[in-house]
């Protein structure tokens, strides 16, 4: 028999608590197998955000901080200051990076801090049970836009890339999605553009991943991916944001 | 990684503000980064910093907004270097978020509150009106953090190189509970080179440095498993809290025997009581003046202890605030003095005391 794939070795056995379908648990993986491929598991410290990840610490053999919901860029920042030549990743979802972190994310990324961030767009709260996200999509049914949400009132989604790109310190910036195969391996060689970026002092990195929450979205998972495939993609256009090597 | 620097000049006799002095106690005693935002009447610490460590090679940040600053603290610290952020209420209202996650995820850091008059934006009096948030809490969940509270520049000083020791030794965040008369006040002190108050601290093992060769560390605030995960945390932390009341009050007394009034007051207040003190001994009167050097925990037994001694003795405690320390002294003394003895002066909102308001407040009750 021929072994084409194992588990990441920076992975833990741990089953996830993500529920079926979830696009979280893709992200997971495709970090454990690029923290693997560049073996940066022992210089890596990981903040975990308040969201669905907020327990990635069961799930990565590294070290990990578990951050106050948004407060990630800062936490990252005073660490990468005090350990220069360490790995730090930024874990975040879109509530946690795009709403309550705001302020967080914009000067972390004004700064040029030279961090990789990793940044799940799943256009909904997951972890408190599906309400109206900043990257909710206009006409998008959850618990707190129970008829949709409305420009008025509510505002257009915040495209988090094209946001940052207007800051000049920011080096790369890229939104991928992992509604298939085939952009699962794209996000995948991203992920690596990005840890790559930090390793080689390059500065500011980010990747935007369109993700899948079939339970917060109250649909199954196959209607999860078309949800991607069909809405997300006209609102969020993948591609490479800015790439300033 | 920079390393520690101790190494600073021998003991020498200078002139600063409180705020500078802050600043310099920090640099001596090893802190490595700094984080703030700025804000009246405390900025001349950060400006002070901004300038010492670029010469001495360590970090400063001004962060975008208090939150910020002091989850960089949370990461600086959990990285294992020592750390100090500073500002005044408006700031430490919003650093609350953050002082939470610190206390619950046991981590230690010397925060500076240079009190000003609220609520809300207030004025830039000086003020003690954050008694409460600096000794209850402040954030959500149940921890505490020391506090210190200095009344004068050399007090600063020694304080701050304290509190770094204190919060490394009990893994909590340290409160220097300043005022904007302390803070802005420029006197003589002793700059001393850094002077550890423990012969040895305990090892951070607990730091995230990248886990070579170790098993992952992780910091966190968050128990859910097993389901009384965070009962057993609590537990923990309350027993910690217990220890450091038992092991860690200090307070300062000043002619408190056979006294017919004893003042109670803490910092600016503190030294402004005893001018008036002093008047009144002159005119032969009894009058002793306690004072809380640390507000949590708060020295309980040495006032008790003072109440015991002095049969009949009443209490005049006064606050740049409309009553918060005060709470502590009733609770203090609910079991051996009668509550009509127990009497409060003060005022919020940047109401300062004068010796010639206190004197006559003095003299009002002893009438
Ligand atoms: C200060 C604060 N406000 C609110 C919450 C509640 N909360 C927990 S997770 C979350 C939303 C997370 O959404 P997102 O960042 O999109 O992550 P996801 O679960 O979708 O991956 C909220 C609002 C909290 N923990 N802390
Ligand atoms: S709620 Fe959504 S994001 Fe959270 S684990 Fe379930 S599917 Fe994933
Ligand atoms: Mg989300």
């Amino acid at each position: 028999m021929n072994i084409i794939k194992t588990q990441p070795k920076s992975i833990t056995t741990e089953a996830t608590k993500y529920c079926p379908g979830c696009g979280h648990g893709i992200v997971l993986r495709l970090i454990g197998e690029v923290v693997d491929e560049l073996g940066i598991r022992e210089k890596m410290i990981l903040t975990a955000p308040v969201g669905c990840a907020v327990v990635l610490y069961d799930y990565i053999f590294c070290d990990v901080i578990e951050c106050a919901h948004g407060r990630a860029p800062a936490v990252g920042t005073a660490i990468k200051r005090v350990y220069p030549d360490k790995f730090v990743l930024i874990y975040q979802g879109d509530g946690d990076l795009a709403a309550i972190g705001t302020a967080e994310i914009i000067h972390a990324a004004n700064r040029g801090e030279n961090m990789s961030v990793i940044f799940v767009n799943n256009a909904i709260y997951g972890m408190t049970g599906g309400q109206m996200a900043p990257t909710t999509l206009i006409g998008q049914k959850t618990t707190t836009s129970p008829s949709g949400r409305t420009i008025k009132g509510m505002g257009k989604p915040i495209r988090v890339c094209e946001l940052l790109t207007t800051l000049e310190e920011t080096k790369y910036l890229e939104r991928t999605s992992i509604h298939s195969v085939r952009n699962i391996n794209k996000t995948k060689a991203a992920i690596r553009k990005v840890f790559q970026n930090q390793l080689n002092g390059i500065g500011f990195s980010l990747v935007e991943i369109l993700s899948m929450c079939p339970v917060g979205w109250k649909v199954s998972p196959r209607e999860a991916v078309q949800f991607i495939e069909e809405q997300m993609l006209h609102y969020f256009p993948l591609g490479v944001y800015k790439d300033t090597e | 990684m920079a390393e520690y620097n101790n190494t600073g000049p021998e003991t020498r006799k200078v002139l600063m503000k409180g705020n500078e002095a802050v600043g310099e106690a920090a640099i001596k005693a090893g802190c490595m980064c700094y984080f703030a935002y700025p804000i009246t009447p405390q900025t001349e610490t950060p400006e002070y910093l901004s300038r010492r460590m670029e010469e001495e090679n360590l970090i400063f940040l001004q962060a975008e907004s208090e939150i910020a600053a002091i989850n960089m603290v949370f990461g600086a610290s959990a990285a294992g270097v020592r750390v100090m952020t500073s500002s005044s209420s408006p700031g430490i209202s919003l650093k609350q978020e953050g002082i939470s996650y610190i206390a619950g995820a046991e981590l230690p850091c010397v925060i500076i509150n240079v009190v000003r008059g609220g609520p809300g934006l207030g004025n830039i009096e000086a003020s003690q009106a954050d008694y409460f948030q600096s000794t209850r809490g402040g954030g959500h969940g149940d921890y505490r953090c020391i506090v210190l509270a200095p009344n004068s520049v050399q007090e600063c000083y020694d304080m701050v190189m304290n509190a770094f020791d204190l919060a490394d030794y009990y893994r909590v965040p340290v409160i220097i509970q300043n005022d904007g008369i302390i803070g802005q006040l420029v006197e003589p002190f002793e700059m001393h080179p850094y002077k550890p108050m423990f012969e040895k601290l305990p090892a951070k093992n607990w730091a995230l440095t990248g886990c070579a060769g170790r098993k992952p560390n992780v910091v966190r605030t968050l128990y859910l498993n097993p389901p009384n995960g965070l009962e057993m945390h609590n537990r923990k932390l309350d027993e910690r809290y217990k220890k450091i009341h038992a092991e860690l009050r200090w307070s300062e007394s000043f002619n408190c025997d056979k006294a017919d009034l004893i003042i109670v007051a803490y910092g600016a207040t503190s030294r402004i009581a005893k001018s008036a003190i002093k008047k009144h001994i002159n005119n032969g009167q009894k009058i002793g003046l306690f004072r809380p050097k640390t507000l949590w925990p708060w020295p309980d037994v040495e006032l008790v202890d003072i109440a015991r001694k002095n049969k009949g003795v009443k209490f005049l405690v006064i606050e740049m605030s409309t009553g918060q320390m005060l709470e502590d002294v009733l609770l203090s003394l609910m079991d051996v003095v009668p509550k009509k003895d127990i009497l409060f002066y003060g005022m919020g909102g940047g109401w300062n005391p004068t010796p010639d308001l206190i004197y006559e407040k003095i003299d009002e009750i002893l009438k």
